[in-house]
């Protein structure tokens, strides 16, 4: 038994942390918002992130879970814009398993090499619909709305799914298919509204609709928490060397208990969901029986914790935390996109209980 | 990461199972803190043969005497939470003295103490706190003073558990007044009945009396019943500290209790409807048992850096904090899931577990307070987990 990193996977997580130490600053994010921001892309696609689910067959590097984790944890921590989670995570579980051979063979292989990009838009199926978001097939088209779609700017084909949770692949046709980005809070990730007018569709398989959507969702969960996770650590970092900076009443703001109790709280909360999302991830990997029930509870904790050092590590800096000249609000933002994304904490644990036949009224 | 056991893993498991489905008419009762009735004795005297409790201490001091494996450890810790009982006494003698021994005891006294101790024959308390000595232990006052072959002690110690029940106490006490405050600390031991020794029971909130003052007037103590040198008793304490913390920290503690609370929700019911379908309690269920899931597979981690023998960081200096902390928590869902019913104490007929929820939410609460105030846990994780700037000391 060994709960922990491998070898091998310690040096894939510190590779990645280095690549993205190097490419993100934060004066790049301040270039823009969306897909118009800088990307750390590049870089992965050159690392062989996009293909870290894929198959070997399809030319990528078979890896877990778990790795997609490690990985999901240092964006967090730079908070670098990338498409990693509806490209690298949520298209690949779709088409792996509820994807046609012909639809595996070319997408999968074109996901893995970087020179195709996906978009999922997925969102209502989980959390719900706002706003009267709906989307209806018939005769092979698509006709409707879906929010919140990760990545679909410039996207090559999108993963959505129906009113009655049919999975679709699109390969959008801007004849067809009207992509309006909806500013978040989080100018780091790339997020639009879909509206399809009867755009052509290819309905993935009906009989692995249900398995794949609980698939991307259990997937979402753990990956969203491990980037609240990588953000939450890089706050509570920058607030501990914040506080050996800052000097008043002649000392070290970083002396006064009333600082110390907020970090070491913060580490207290944020470092036992380290484990959690480890355990989560390999669940997934592992099919274990308790696998849903721990990505709905890495969600929520971190959903929870997230928020708690997002503002906690802020008010450590005093008013300069709040300033856009800092640049902390950028993971206060991005924390805060985590929280939401797919379903806040109070959803995943009715999900949660649930599972354990709770709440059956 | 692999959680998979090996063969011979799976085997030790299915033998510590067999063993345990095999004794259940043997559990003991608990016995509240009391002596132990003998046929709690009994069971530990068969713990100690089995390599159940001792496991690692060697065959001349009285124990098992296996090879340090700690996932035969987790295993053992494993199946007896499953089993629904502790993995024999918990008390002092056995969780801190036994380890503070074998770390820092002469020869003689390792042979003489641990195998009664681990058999449960010989109970002991802890005399550390003192009325001014809480937080800032390495502050207390009872002194020692050499006259001829003996230590002659006089002062006070307070929070002693089990005190009034104890054959044996350790204690720290200032032998060197003019060192700096915590170099001029010893370790010794002594029999209860010596003279001068007056125990007061402390009744706390309970209404029981968990804890004793000790009064020490002239209390003579041969000089042989030192552990470590003079003036090194705080190095010595401190290796005790870290067992104490960890016995509170038990992770497998928090989700039994848990276990109970699921229980608890899903038999309650309110003008006639089960309270597992209460959304609102559900919810906070599900917040706890996010957070107690954490902490059990934190546990998994932390084991896995002790085999590897990383040095104890953060993520260990965490857990007496944030389990004290859950227990908590979930005794007061308990209480507030029952409402009314849940204020109801010691006696009545609409009483539920025996008062469980609300003696253990208490008696919790001192907890948090007891083996490091959770206040004295944030310094030591911040500026020793985070590596923040130490507070300017005043009587340093």
């Amino acid at each position: 038994m060994e709960f922990g990193l491998s070898t091998e996977q310690a040096q894939l997580q510190d590779a990645v942390d280095a690549m993205l130490g190097r490419v993100c600053a934060v004066d790049r994010l301040r270039s823009g918002r969306g897909s118009s921001n800088f990307s750390a892309w590049a870089s992965l696609v050159e690392a062989g992130v996009p293909g870290l689910l894929i198959g070997e067959e399809n030319g990528g590097l078979g890896l877990g879970l778990f790795e997609a984790a490690l990985i999901a944890e240092k964006l967090g921590k730079h908070v670098a814009p990338s498409p990693f989670l509806s490209n690298c995570v949520l298209a690949p579980i779709a088409l792996r398993i509820a994807g046609a051979a012909e639809q595996r063979r070319r997408w999968l292989t074109a996901l893995a090499s970087g020179e195709a990009r996906a978009g999922v838009a997925i969102t209502e199926w989980v959390s719900g619909a706002r706003d009267g978001a709906s989307l209806a097939a018939a005769d092979g088209r698509l006709t409707g709305s879906r929010l919140f779609a990760l990545d679909a700017e410039g996207a090559d084909i999108l993963i959505t799914v129906d009113n009655e949770g049919q999975l679709y692949l699109v390969e959008p046709d801007p004849a067809f298919v009207t992509v309006t980005p909806m500013p978040t809070i989080d100018i780091t990730r790339n997020v639009s509204e879909l509206r399809f007018d009867r755009a052509p569709a290819q309905a993935l398989d009906a009989s692995a609709n249900g398995a794949a959507l609980a698939a991307m969702r259990d997937a979402a969960w753990v990956m969203l928490a491990a980037d609240a996770l990588g953000a939450g650590w890089s706050m509570i970092d920058q607030a501990v060397a914040y506080s050996h900076q800052r000097r008043q009443f002649g000392r070290a703001i970083g002396t006064f208990q009333a600082v110390k109790h907020m970090c070491a709280t913060m580490a207290a909360e944020l470092e036992p969901a380290r484990a959690l999302i480890w355990y989560a991830a390999y669940a997934q990997d592992e099919k274990l029986a308790d696998a849903p029930l721990v990505a709905a509870h890495a969600k929520a904790l971190l959903g929870e914790v997230g928020r708690f050092v997002a503002r906690t590590a802020t008010e450590v800096h005093g008013g300069i935390g709040i300033t856009d000249l800092l640049g902390l609000h950028y993971w206060f933002k991005r924390i805060g996109l985590d929280r939401q994304l797919f379903g806040g904490p109070e959803l995943a644990r009715r999900h949660a209980a649930r599972l354990q036949g709770l709440l059956a009224a | 990461m692999d959680l998979h056991f090996d063969e011979s893993y799976k085997r030790f498991r299915a033998q510590v199972r067999s063993f345990l489905d095999a004794h259940r008419a043997d559990f003991p009762k608990p016995h509240g803190g009391r002596r132990p009735p003998p046929e709690t004795l009994a069971w530990q005297r068969l713990l100690v043969e089995q390599g159940f409790v001792g496991r690692t201490v060697p065959t001349v001091y009285g124990g098992y005497g296996a090879q340090p494996d700690l996932l035969q450890s987790l295993i053992i810790a494993e199946e007896f939470t499953r089993a629904g009982i502790t993995q024999g006494l918990t008390n002092q003698g056995v969780g801190m003295l036994v380890p503070t021994l074998l770390e820092a005891g002469s020869e003689e006294q390792k042979r003489r103490w641990i195998g009664p101790t681990l058999r449960g024959e010989i109970l002991w308390c802890q005399g550390y706190s003192e009325p001014d000595a809480g937080s800032d232990l390495a502050s207390l006052r009872t002194s020692a003073i050499e006259d001829r072959a003996d230590f002659v002690i006089n002062g006070q110690k307070i929070w002693t558990s089990g005190a009034q029940f104890a054959d044996m106490m350790f204690c720290l006490v200032r032998t060197e007044p003019d060192a700096p405050k915590h170099l001029g600390i010893s370790y010794l031991y002594f029999d209860m009945a010596t003279p001068g020794i007056e125990v007061r029971p402390l009744t706390t909130m309970t209404g029981e009396a968990e804890f004793n003052e000790v009064f020490f007037t002239d209390v003579r103590v041969p000089r042989s019943q030192i552990v470590g040198e003079r003036g090194q008793g705080w190095r010595v304490a401190n290796a005790t500290l870290k067992h104490e913390r960890g016995m509170l920290g038990d992770p497998n503690a928090a989700l039994a209790r848990l276990g109970r609370l699921t229980s608890l929700l899903g038999s309650e019911t309110r003008d006639g409807l089960p309270l597992s379908d209460d959304p609102l309690l559900v919810d906070r269920l599900m917040q706890l048992q996010g957070q107690a899931l954490a902490l059990k597979y934190h546990g998994e981690r932390l084991l896995t850096e002790q085999v590897h023998g990383d040095p104890p960081g953060l993520a260990a200096m965490i857990v007496k904090l944030r389990a004290t902390e859950l227990n908590h928590e979930i005794q007061a869902l308990g209480i507030d899931s029952l409402g009314e019913i849940g204020s109801l104490y010691e006696d009545g007929a609409h009483l539920r577990d025996a008062s469980h929820w609300q003696e253990r939410y208490m008696i919790d609460l001192g907890l948090i307070i007891g083996g490091g105030t959770a206040q004295i846990q944030k310094n030591i994780i911040a500026e020793r987990g985070l590596g923040m700037p130490r507070e300017p000391k005043l009587d340093r």
